[in-house]
């Protein structure tokens, strides 16, 4: 008898057993993820107003340690998609599951909760308070997912450190350029020390010098073992990923690795010197 | 490029190795270092046989002239000097605006015209496509991160990148009016 009760209080924290590829390495999948908008504003099939289809049928894997890139025209569904995944919109059909766990049925509360643990989040046009500090910026996250002040104060020294941010601790984020304001935010992003990191357009507002930066941070915490998502119209970031898939009115196009290749042969077919 | 035909390799460092000349004369392995140590590492570098044909094509058409330097220990080497037609081809060159926007698109060709060579799949084509540009893409950052170079050689990286973004909007462009 004991041993049924504790098999079935675990059985609601593990994965159930008709979760897809259980077992495997599968830290983020969706299965035929959906979501419509209705024109009045309301949500799902229930309002008045004409639908629209943003994402169709989306089937989505991310690995561990695997940095994949979304892209898309805009209007693909590109970022709904990223925030039906990070759990700032409810989905209208379709499963999410993030390490083995279904996601998308949990309540607000329990989302939230398993979400400050699990998943960071950059936006283009950063997201930062603006009336606290960097400093309180970037250790509230880490507050949030219940780290103790000392713990929290620790990582973001490390992180700022680690982000060319050390003198800025003390700083409004409005006295920041667009570039530092962004790698505060990814401070921010990283100071639960995410499982899974969601980037949606983190480049779309920063200079070719800023963008570059940038995209070396992310390409330095993919080496260490960062899983990343990122949402992207620019090509020179999605160039770093592992795997490229391509949105095309709401749904896969294309889902293909990222072979490297030899740089200067390659180059010759768009860089020439005309005579 | 190595792909390219010898007469369009030839056609492309034409003008490039009369600005060169016009600093003082060169043979043509001197000049083929000159071209890579001001461009760097992401420019197609034309080889050494393109370099002395296009040289001779030079030479023909009144442009450049030569004459053999007798060096001690090693073969004579054949050393290049602008002429006055040279010098104002270059001027020229230099004077007019560069070709624009590149109506001849291979791909495009390809994709427009493929259904007459029986291809049906223009998504699978416009896919391949795009991986193709990505890998190029990602050829470019690794080269951009790894440029100790001068400002030239990044420049020319980055104009490669910008160029690519544009052809993969405008693939996406093609996707949505013509499948």
């Amino acid at each position: 008898m004991i041993g049924q009760a504790v098999r079935r209080a675990a059985g609601r924290r593990i994965a159930p057993a008709s979760g897809p590829d259980r077992g495997d390495s599968a830290l983020l999948q969706t299965r035929g993820l959906t979501k419509v908008f209705r024109s009045d504003g309301t949500r799902g099939g229930g309002g008045r107003g004409a639908a629209v289809s943003a994402v169709r049928g989306v089937d989505l894997r991310v690995t561990l340690g695997e940095f994949v890139a979304v892209m898309g025209p805009s209007g693909s569904g590109k970022s709904t998609l990223l925030h039906l995944i990070g759990g700032l919109e409810p989905v209208t059909s379709g499963e999410i599951w993030l390490q083995g766990q279904r996601v998308d049925r949990l309540s607000q509360a329990a989302w939230a909760k398993l979400r400050r643990r699990h998943v960071g989040f950059v936006f283009q046009f950063f997201n930062l308070v603006s009336n606290m500090t960097v400093a309180d910026n970037v250790e509230l996250s880490a507050l949030l997912s219940g780290a103790t002040r000392r713990q929290a104060a620790q990582r973001r020294e490390q992180l700022l450190a680690e982000l060319g941010l050390t003198g800025k601790a003390n700083a409004a984020p409005a006295r920041l350029s667009g570039g530092e304001q962004q790698r505060v935010a990814l401070a921010r992003a990283l100071a639960n020390q995410p499982t899974l990191l969601l980037a949606d357009e983190p480049t779309g507002n920063l200079d070719s010098s800023n963008t570059a930066d940038v995209l070396r941070l992310l390409g330095r915490l993919n080496g260490r073992g960062q899983s990343i998502l990122l949402v992207t119209h620019d090509a020179r970031a999605a160039s770093l990923a592992d795997r490229v898939i391509h949105l095309f009115d709401g749904m896969v196009a294309d889902d293909a690795p990222l072979l490297p290749q030899q740089p200067p042969k390659a180059a010759g077919s768009v860089v020439r010197l005309r005579g | 490029m190595a792909t390219d035909s010898p007469r369009e390799g030839c056609g492309i460092v034409r003008l490039p190795l009369l600005a060169l000349l016009a600093k003082e004369p060169a043979h043509g392995y001197e000049l083929k270092m000159l071209l890579e140590q001001t461009f760097g590492q992401a420019y197609p570098s034309p080889n050494i046989g393109q370099i002395y044909v296009t040289l001779q094509r030079l030479e023909r058409d009144g442009l450049v002239r030569s004459q053999d330097v007798v060096q001690a220990t090693r073969p004579n080497k054949r050393v290049y000097e602008l002429t006055p037609a040279g010098r104002d081809a270059l001027a020229a060159w230099v004077e007019a605006p560069s070709e624009g926007p590149r109506v001849r698109d291979d791909f495009f060709m390809k994709l427009v015209l493929s259904p007459l060579a029986g291809a049906t799949d223009r998504l699978g084509l416009i896919n391949r496509q795009r991986r193709h540009y990505l890998s190029v893409m990602r050829g470019l950052s690794g080269l951009a991160e790894s440029a100790e170079g001068s400002s030239v050689s990044r420049l020319l990286i980055e104009g490669a990148m910008l160029h690519l973004q544009a052809d993969l909007d405008w693939l996406e462009r093609c996707q949505q009016d013509l499948l």
